[in-house]
């Protein structure tokens, strides 16, 4: 009964939202008051059959009703209430069901939030997210229905996949996507801008708080991706360079060129094309990265040569969203004229540069990820890898991250370069003496050089606001009470501009980290380091449904505890499985990083890793992502806001 | 060109590469489709080469064999690499039997694999092969380039490697690619 | 088809070893420096029946023979040219994860500077359209240029 509602409730959606996708466009070109004003009903309607047909699908799961297949095939009664929750999402049905219900979120904030929006853009705005919603719900629909139902149903479920049993990656999902999904209202404002054939400073201003918004969503996610395979894995490393990682970094990117782009189209009104340019193409490469490299079209020629139709359809539709739009931009861009005007040496100058370097870097991992597709159409077998990735990227990365610290503290339209780097000495100075002494100490180039970028960008992300406060060259009472009527929002910049140091500087870290993998007797103490690593016991615990092997380590350096700790290995009967669980003992400058192997004559296997800095990589991605929620709140670029403003300020 | 022009041409470059690039996936899926490209065929760097040399011990009562044995006795014959742990060279061995009944030459080699269980296994499973030699170690296998069992390798008249067969045989994949191969060889 | 779900099979045979589990520490070299070599060789190596993994990284069988092949050439004194080169003779470019520099390879070796040279190239071609001249009328301007022509 529960799943037919969901089912039904599924169908409804469809339904609204092809209505969705029709009026409120017809309407906005008819100029008919009463089509235009049905866009925020809709788009909150099938908000809520959507929000019912999750529920349906959460329920299901949490009585478990195995005669719904997706729940027999990834749920068990065994498995904690929160992961039969989370275990809705792990699976591919499941999750596109997740990613439609997110879709229809934005419409949703859209509708609630975008009161203050000129009623023409956003009855095109929410059309726009209408026709893509209705796309992907008739796929969820009619190709991977999750209400589909089993008979006779199993007694028990076939459980979750065991490396899903874990917090981190459960909850993984649902932020990912909302990153991934949340571009789609840029998208959609892009789109509508095509439609209406113009761009302003107001357009500029509501796109940037919905891309900021998605941008800090898709920041946690890859940090938390990135976070579940290093502890997860038990490689101690952080990042594969793997088609699924690239994927969502490839959004990133060009989201983050966006964000900057966006500025200077509110601030200066140019730069407008390429604005609407970026925001379609990330979203294309959130949808790209979804459907073809989640749905493993790429990596399993099984799941497209078994199910062709469903193959062709997510196919269709990825052509239809971003040809249509692409081909919408050829159509309408050449007539959106540009009227800002500017130096290459400014603010405007910076940031282009800004979008160059990270579109490139786009272009790389784009190029790295497909490329053995693409020498496979020439008939030749090649893998590209992390040594690929590391000699292209990081080149590219140096001038970004020269650009990042110089770009803030150069004034508009014109500017002079000299006086913005004397502006600049004191972090040029400090971070060369960081680099040199790091050099000095460590002799490792790579290492120096990453953690004296580190501190240029940490020191110069906070140099526009030592500037603007005028520091030592006004009495520090005075300064002191300029900081505090700063806007939130440069704030934000800088925090969001050294949570980007503290990742380097991470990443300079753990390019020092050493490993060993050695085989150890209880009672036996290992070297390594500099600690001392005493394998105290091991045990065998019960798990909820699994078993695990727990070893008990005593760390210990010059006779001083450091710590205790217990990696163990959960076998997990039901699925035939083995997951590790890695033990990290951290004081955040470096993590004691221990994975238990396999047991052989009466020795285990241990992985020891003394991980430089590891945290400072995701708790650098979590700054920067506090940096965007900051600016975020900023009363200035609150959504409601601009339209207050933007009724004085832009003539229309 | 005048500059409306050209920036119309600007313009439509994202829609040009995107198709472009759409284009050349839909060729990757068409090929997929029609079985012409397999992302999971794994090609061998020995096809159109001599087989590589080797001399490996026999599994008794069989005498061993090295490279020159093979292309010595009648061609085109078959290399095959199993081992009794694994599922798919039990399924395929149906398959190897009718072939073997047929008058191909198979020249088995036990990869990875104790005297013993290769015993039962060709006993219980039955014995296709002219002659079966064992690379215990493994390393004859990593010279053929070999990714795991099993896997048969067609030799033609000339000694020269003319196809890898990645995974167990079965009758669609004989009629379908080692038959025609073979009868064009012989 | 079948072709693929048996190369599918055979796959599954080989990485059905845990893949989470941790290397054997018997198969590391004494000499540490020797170590780190044959470690950033085999970095370099792909673990041919996994996913995007190198050999020193994965627990399959056949990546750890690889590793094992590594090592004792490593201890014979042979150069990374030579060890990767015989990896390629048997496995093909496949099992390098950092490609070759051949003609196949070009675009992808060339992508930064392809991207750079584009990103360069579209910035002047959109500056070219306009370039630096006089500031353009600021609104208040505007407003009294529209006053004056009414």
């Amino acid at each position: 009964m529960i799943p037919e509602l969901g089912h039904f409730a599924l169908a409804l959606a469809v339904a609204i939202a092809a209505a969705q996708a029709v009026l409120p466009i017809v309407g906005a070109r008819a100029n008919d008051p009463r089509l235009m004003a049905a866009a925020p009903a809709l788009a909150l309607g099938q908000m809520i059959a959507m929000l019912a047909s999750y529920g349906c699908l959460i329920w299901s799961a949490v009585v478990n009703d195995f005669s719904v297949v997706d729940v027999a095939e990834n749920s068990s009664s065994a498995e904690p209430l929160f992961y039969r929750i989370t275990g809705t999402w792990g699976n591919h049905d499941g999750s596109i069901l997740l990613w439609c219900l997110i879709l229809s979120l934005c419409g949703g904030a859209v509708a609630l939030f975008g009161r203050g929006l000129p009623s023409a853009l956003r009855a095109r705005v929410i059309g726009v997210l209408g026709i893509v919603s209705a796309g992907f719900l008739l796929f969820t629909l009619t190709a991977s229905n999750p209400f589909a139902r089993l008979w006779p149903p199993p007694i028990q479920g076939a459980a979750i996949n065991p490396l899903l049993q874990d917090p981190g990656l459960a909850i993984h999902p649902p932020i990912l996507y909302a990153g991934y999904v949340g571009f789609s209202i840029p998208f959609a404002f892009a789109v509508a801008a095509l439609l209406e054939g113009r761009v302003d400073a107001a357009w500029g201003r509501w796109v940037r708080p919905w891309t900021l918004a998605a941008w800090c969503f898709l920041t946690c996610g890859i940090a938390l991706g990135s976070w579940w395979a290093y502890y997860e894995l038990g490689w101690g490393g952080y990042w594969f360079w793997d088609p699924v990682e690239n994927a969502s970094l490839l959004p990133w990117l060009t989201g983050t060129a966006l964000l900057h782009c966006a500025i200077v189209v509110e601030k200066r009104e140019t730069l407008k094309t390429w604005s609407v340019l970026l925001a379609i193409a990330t979203f294309s490469l959130s949808l790209t990265g979804t459907f073809m490299v989640r749905s493993g079209i790429l990596n399993s020629v099984h799941s497209f040569a078994v199910a062709p139709t469903q193959g062709v359809f997510i196919l269709g539709l990825l052509a239809l969203t971003i040809g249509g739009s692409l081909a919408l931009f050829a159509f309408r861009a050449p007539a959106m004229a540009a009227t800002g005007v500017f130096a290459p040496i400014s603010r405007e100058g910076a940031l282009v540069l800004n979008n160059v370097l990270l579109c490139s870097v786009c272009a790389v991992v784009f190029t790295g990820t497909a490329y053995p597709l693409l020498a496979a159409l020439f008939h030749s077998d090649l893998s590209v890898g992390p040594p690929y990735f590391h000699l292209t990227v990081v080149p590219l990365l140096v001038p970004l991250f020269l650009a990042m610290s110089v770009g803030p503290v150069l004034p508009w339209k014109r500017a002079d370069l000299l006086p913005a780097l004397l502006r600049l000495w004191w972090a040029g100075a400090i971070a060369a003496l960081i680099g040199i002494a790091a050099e000095a100490g460590l002799h490792r180039a790579f290492a120096s050089a990453g953690f004296a970028a580190a501190a240029w960008l940490i020191l110069g992300a906070f140099a526009e606001l030592v500037e603007r406060i005028r520091l030592f060259r006004i009495p520090l009472a005075n300064s002191w009470a300029r900081l505090v009527a700063q806007p939130l929002s440069v704030w934000g910049a800088a925090i969001a501009h050294a949570g980007m140091g503290v990742t380097v500087a991470g990443i300079a870290g753990m390019s020092l980290a050493a490993s060993t993998v050695v085989a150890a007797r209880p009672g036996q103490t290992i070297h390594f380091g500099g600690y001392d690593w005493k394998l105290v016991g091991l045990h065998q615990v019960p798990g909820p449904d699994y078993t695990a092997q727990v070893a008990d380590l005593r760390i210990s350096r010059d006779g001083a505890l450091v710590a205790l700790v217990h990696p163990s290995l959960h076998t997990f009967p039901q699925q035939h499985q083995t997951v590790t669980d890695t033990a990290i003992q951290t004081n955040v400058l470096r993590d004691l990083y221990v994975a238990l192997g396999g047991e052989q004559d009466g020795q285990v296997v241990l992985r020891l890793h003394v991980n430089t800095m590891a945290p400072f990589v995701w708790l650098g991605a979590l700054v920067m992502a506090a940096g965007g929620a900051l600016s975020l709140v900023d009363r200035r670029l609150r959504v409601g806001a601009p339209a207050k403003r933007g009724a004085v300020g832009v003539p229309a | 060109m005048d500059a409306t022009t050209r920036r119309r041409l600007l313009m439509a470059a994202p829609l040009g590469i995107a198709a472009v690039g759409s284009g050349l996936f839909w060729t990757l899926l068409a090929r997929m489709q029609q079985g012409t490209y397999d992302p999971h065929a794994l090609k061998s760097m020995l096809i159109g080469k001599p087989l590589p040399t080797f001399s490996l011990p026999g599994q008794p009562p069989s005498a061993g064999f090295a490279n020159t044995d093979v292309t010595a006795g009648k061609l085109p014959a078959l290399v095959n690499f199993f081992a009794s742990w694994c599922v798919p060279c039990i399924e395929e061995s149906p398959t190897l039997m009718a072939l073997q009944a047929k008058g191909v030459p198979i020249w088995g080699i036990a990869y990875k694999d104790s005297v013993a269980a290769t015993t039962r296994f060709l006993n219980t499973r039955g014995n296709p092969y002219l002659r079966v030699a064992r690379d215990a170690d493994g390393r004859t296998a990593i010279n053929f380039g070999l990714y795991g069992v099993p896997e048969t390798y067609v030799v033609d008249r000339t000694g020269i490697v003319r196809l890898r067969y990645a995974g167990g045989l079965s009758e669609d994949s004989v009629r379908n690619t080692l038959a025609p191969l073979l009868a064009k060889l012989a | 088809m079948t072709r693929a779900l048996a190369a599918l099979g055979l796959l599954l045979v080989l990485a059905a070893t845990p893949a989470f589990a941790v290397s054997n520490p018997s198969e590391m070299l004494a000499n540490p420096v020797l170590e780190k070599r044959a470690e950033a060789i085999g970095m370099q190596l792909r673990c041919l029946v996994c996913q995007n993994e190198s050999i020193e990284q994965s627990d399959a069988t056949l990546a750890a023979q690889l590793r094992g092949i590594v090592r004792r050439r490593v201890l014979a004194g042979w150069s990374d040219r030579r060890i990767i080169d015989w990896m390629v003779a048997r496995y093909g470019n496949f099992v390098r994860l950092k490609p070759p520099f051949d003609p196949m390879t070009y675009v992808l070796w060339g992508a930064p500077a392809i991207a750079l040279a584009v990103g360069g190239a579209a910035v002047a071609l959109a500056r070219r359209r306009h370039p630096v001249g006089p500031d353009p009328l600021s609104p208040a301007e505007q407003r009294r240029l529209a006053d004056l022509l009414k």
